[in-house]
């Protein structure tokens, strides 16, 4: 394992009194075994991911072989037939995961704002659990009070039925407040108290200085928070499966596009993969869909990993 | 409108808008407490579903998501405490270090739903586990790695330098300095990550559906490689799959899965504050 901070510290090892030198032999070994099985640990981690997108593949690509490209991007999704067109639960995913997202980062961003900007210090400690609890509630918990408690309500307002698109987005921006929350509150905080003093030291006010200081420093940081939060969101299953009405069409535009029922690719999957005779084409086709949404958040992850450039300057806290 | 002005409803809206977001949040637990605390009983919880789920209690499910959170633990712990290990105190500014991050990020980015596919691709089909509670626990074991490796890195990364440098001093090899001085510091921080994973894990749903879940089990699970019932598919089963379910059954379900996972992160969250007060540093 070379690096920069080892050779240091081998240094010091060498620096080991001859008294200890006498039984380093066994111990030697041991930790020799010991630091191996810590590397292994850490590189597992890329072993991973890449055994779960072979996987994916191995399962999955059989299915883009033997469907026609026309029919994969076509309208119409009915398995029992044999037609796989994959462009309704595609639009189902990026309909209810756009609603969401339009709720939730203006949402988001504020109540980041609030906390790392307005909140009073006590505020702030009891605050913060309780957005840790939101992240915390399960998402078949959510999903079951969008099934039986806002779905009703949402009928009442005058739609045809109360799961639609729009319940998911409702639902999915809440669970994706606590990823939006918590990272632009990072990145809030990464800004230097400097940067505030000056500002309110020209006399600006206190919303002069978030809106025109504050905010635009944690600009990358902030756009990271959004971009988690969409990734968070699509990935979404159990709580937008029960809501959303299943219907795998595409929904007719227009003003009440939020107001039909639709159906995702996660929920898709989930509630598909149950009834399928192992091996078959339909089978293949979900591993598909499970490529599709692990290409999309891989690349939505990557992305953001590369706008904070390395993670190379982590803040070591309690230095010598 | 002078700026004065300005800043005064910029700051009531901001706080306004913060309101909107926590109240529901405190609403939603509330709502769900109140509606399922009357289904709770001693009965509830230790009976078996009864006449086609629509009377008992949830006991099945409830020692399912014990086993399948105590599985889990098992599978996560010792790969993530050993890549946090690895990334706070052996790596090096690599290219290789980096791939483990970014490996870290996505890992954490992953539907849930395609690491259920990846359980039944990799675990239930291609090792012949079946669906079991061990192919369950393997599933969820990786899902939580990221939260467990994030978090226990930043408890060792929190343990200042000079511990490292006076245990050198006085001789001690690497990994005695990180055995005897480091992870005991961290310990806390660690066990934090630990506890949070598993709420997580605890709660999820979607991962099970094809590796560990039963609709409906009369026998409890013998072995590992059983089947058995899990709170969150049950919960999803009785409130969209079964007929004239009662709602206080549905809403009590709720309530203990909500309770279980809340517990957990609440744990979580004063095993840190407590140990971040005792910190001596």
């Amino acid at each position: 394992m070379p690096s920069a901070r080892s050779e240091t510290r081998q240094g010091v090892t060498m620096m080991t009194p001859l008294t200890a030198r006498r039984r380093v032999g066994w111990q030697r070994i041991g930790e020799f075994i010991i630091e191996r099985l810590i590397w292994i640990a850490g590189i597992s981690t890329i072993v991973l991911v890449a055994l779960i997108f072979i996987f994916l593949l191995r399962e999955g690509l059989p299915a883009f072989v033997s469907v026609p490209l026309s029919e994969l991007f076509g309208p119409r999704w009915y398995p029992i037939e044999n037609i796989f067109g994959l462009w309704p639960l595609l639009f189902g995913s990026l309909l209810v995961t756009f609603g969401a997202i339009v709720i939730a980062v203006p949402l988001g961003l504020t109540t980041a704002i609030y906390l790392g900007e307005i909140a009073p210090q006590g505020q702030r400690e009891i605050l913060k659990p309780l957005i840790e609890m939101l992240a915390g509630i399960p998402s078949i918990v959510l999903g079951f009070l969008g099934w039986v408690a806002l779905a009703p309500l949402i009928q009442r307002l005058g739609a045809p039925t109360g799961l639609t698109a729009f319940t998911g987005s409702l639902l999915l921006a809440y669970m994706s407040l606590p990823t939006i929350i918590s990272i632009s509150e990072d990145a809030l905080y990464a800004v230097p108290k400097e940067y505030r003093d000056g500002a309110l030291a020209l006399g600006a006010t206190q919303w002069q200085t978030i809106w025109r200081v504050v905010l635009p420093a944690a600009r990358s940081g902030l756009v990271i928070a959004v971009m988690l939060g969409i990734g968070r969101a699509i990935g979404e299953t159990m709580a937008v499966m029960m809501v959303t009405g299943n219907a795998a069409n595409v929904p007719a535009l227009g003003s009440g596009i939020m107001f039909q029922p639709v159906r995702t690719m996660t929920a898709t999957i989930a509630a598909e993969m149950g009834e399928v005779a192992q091996g078959s084409q339909h089978y293949h086709m979900l591993f598909g869909i499970g490529i599709v949404l692990f290409i999309i958040t891989f690349a939505i992850n990557s992305l953001a990993t590369r706008i904070v450039g390395q993670p190379v300057n982590r803040r070591r806290r309690g230095q010598l | 409108m002078t700026r004065q002005q300005m800043n005064k409803i910029a700051v009531g809206v901001i706080t306004a808008v913060a309101a909107l977001v926590v109240i529901p949040t405190v609403l939603v637990i509330v709502y769900i407490f109140v509606q399922g605390i009357g289904a709770i009983s001693w009965e509830f919880l230790t009976q078996p579903p009864t006449n086609g789920m629509t009377e008992g209690g949830i006991m099945p499910a409830l020692l399912g998501t014990v086993y399948l959170t105590f599985g889990t633990a098992i599978v996560s712990m010792p790969l993530a405490i050993g890549a946090a290990i690895y990334l706070a105190e052996y790596a090096g500014d690599t290219w290789l270090t980096r791939m483990v991050r970014l490996a870290i990020v996505n890992l954490a980015g992953i539907p849930s739903i395609v690491y259920g596919l990846f359980g039944l691709g990799a675990f239930v089909l291609t090792m012949r586990l079946g669906t079991s509670i061990i192919a369950g626990s393997l599933t969820l074991g990786i899902m939580t790695l990221p939260v467990v490796i994030s978090t226990a890195e930043e408890a060792l990364l929190a343990v200042p330098e000079r511990f490292r440098v006076t245990s050198y001093s006085l001789g001690a090899t690497r990994w005695q300095t990180i055995w005897h001085q480091v992870l005991p510091q961290a310990l806390p921080g660690i066990l934090t990550g630990v506890i949070l994973g598993l709420g997580r894990a605890a709660g999820e749903t979607a991962p099970l559906l094809f590796t560990v879940a039963a609709f409906y089990l009369p026998d409890l699970p013998k072995s590992i490689f059983d089947q058995t019932m899990a709170l969150p598919y049950h919960l999803y089963v009785i409130s969209t799959q079964v007929p004239n379910m009662p709602l206080d059954i549905q809403y009590g379900t709720a309530l203990v899965l909500l309770m279980i996972v809340l517990a957990l992160t609440l744990v979580a969250t004063i095993v840190r504050t407590r140990m971040r007060r005792r910190r001596e540093w």
